[in-house]
């Protein structure tokens, strides 16, 4: 059977009254589908600190929170710009300085505030590096692959970049889980291991996403 | 250009507001734009140009499956235009070429442009014979029998609500399978 150019135009017309779900639906119901899936890693693999209401008074404890939060939200803004085909980085990419500045600041403040505090090293090794960098991935791949699945109802023309950026969203998401079962509060060590974990989850993203972003 | 750009997103515009008629004058408008700017990628990539049906095809099944991506605040030509630069480079990557594709190659086209000579596209017939028989044949009247949902309805003993669903599931696994080909 033959299908000239016009007689595809005449099909497209005839299913105009299809209407999509916005690329934010798809996104975030794919990332409400996976979050258990990532609960049931962290409630059997990790679980909440035991000393956990102490620690909720130690504000270097609430910074992680507000730092993965950061990157998460800032994440999925621009992720959910890069759907859009003819979206840059342009006028999005500062987002990202917001985790960073609070991280920053954290680090600032507790040179300030803690005249004590134990030596530099010894707070940026902590206790649970190794933890840090397998968990958080982990946590984060069920979320990925929910990312990508919200990204691939959109249109990003810049794949890689869109994965990236998904690989950032689930790691921010997965380092909150994260944070409230470590016990290294400093933001010496947040600047350090979950730097390095997101960015091990954004390279996944950056992998797989013109292999699964293509349309 | 600037006129026409208006145009297009206004006809967009209308078309979201669930005017039929807007979007089929629509896409009749932005195809020749599309072919000669397909065929100036294939000239410019060392293929045959009249090879271009095949790429217009492919862009308009996909400004018709991601149009929710385009917002109705924004102009509709660069959003076109990075779908349609975007399928160009994947078609002449798949067959083995690299090259850059210039934006401009699109804006640049004057509505005048005389109509070239095309070969017909082969790879969109060639995928509709791999459908499911239901969404093959809900396809075929639309498309080749030029019939209305309204008559497929009737002539396959559908709800006009299942030919519906029955064709824009066939226009979605055409685009999977053009895009896995």
């Amino acid at each position: 059977m033959r299908m000239e150019t016009d007689q595809l135009i005449r099909t497209l017309a005839a299913d105009n009254a299809h209407r999509a779900r916005p690329v934010g639906f798809v996104l975030a119901l794919a990332l409400l589908l996976a979050a258990p899936v990532s609960i049931v890693i962290f409630m059997t693999e990790l679980g909440v600190r035991p000393d956990v209401m102490t620690a909720m008074r130690n504000p270097f404890f609430d910074l992680k929170f507000v730092v993965t939060l950061a990157l998460a939200i800032s994440a999925i803004a621009i992720s959910l710009h890069l759907s859009r085909p003819e979206a840059s980085l342009r006028g999005w990419a500062w987002l990202l300085l917001i985790p960073i500045a609070l991280l920053v600041a954290g680090i600032g403040g507790e040179m300030m505030m803690m005249p004590q505090r134990p030596p530099m090293m010894t707070r940026m090794i902590g206790r649970n590096a190794w933890n840090c960098l397998t968990s958080i991935p982990l946590m984060a791949l069920p979320l990925l692959a929910a990312a990508l699945i919200g990204l691939r109802h959109g249109a990003p023309t810049r794949p890689a970049l869109a994965g990236a950026l998904a690989g950032l969203l689930s790691a921010g998401l997965a380092a909150t889980l994260y944070a409230s079962h470590c016990t290294d509060d400093s933001p010496l060590f947040v600047a350090t291991w979950y730097t390095i974990a997101a960015a091990l989850v954004a390279a996944i993203g950056a992998l797989a996403g013109p292999r699964v972003l293509r349309f | 250009m600037r006129e026409r750009e208006d145009e297009w997103t206004g006809l967009m515009r209308s078309a979201i507001s669930g005017d039929d008629a807007a979007y089929h004058r629509l896409l009749k408008a932005v195809t020749p734009v599309l072919r000669a700017a397909a065929r100036r990628g294939l000239t410019r990539a060392g293929q045959p140009a009249d090879q271009s049906e095949d790429i217009v095809q492919d862009i308009l099944l996909a400004v018709h499956l991601k149009r929710h991506t385009w917002d109705a605040n924004a102009p509709f030509a660069p959003w076109l235009f990075a779908i349609a630069r975007n399928k160009l480079i994947d078609a002449l990557r798949r067959r083995g070429r690299r090259v850059f594709v210039n934006i401009d190659d699109f804006a640049e086209t004057l509505p005048g442009e005389p109509a070239a000579e095309t070969a017909p596209a082969g790879e969109v017939e060639a995928q509709l014979n791999s459908l499911p028989a239901r969404q093959r044949d809900v396809l075929q009247s639309i498309a080749v029998d030029s019939a209305s949902i309204k008559d497929t309805a009737k002539k396959f003993a559908m709800s006009e609500g299942a030919v519906r669903v029955a064709l824009h599931r066939g226009l979605a696994s055409l685009t999977a399978r053009l895009r896995g080909q």
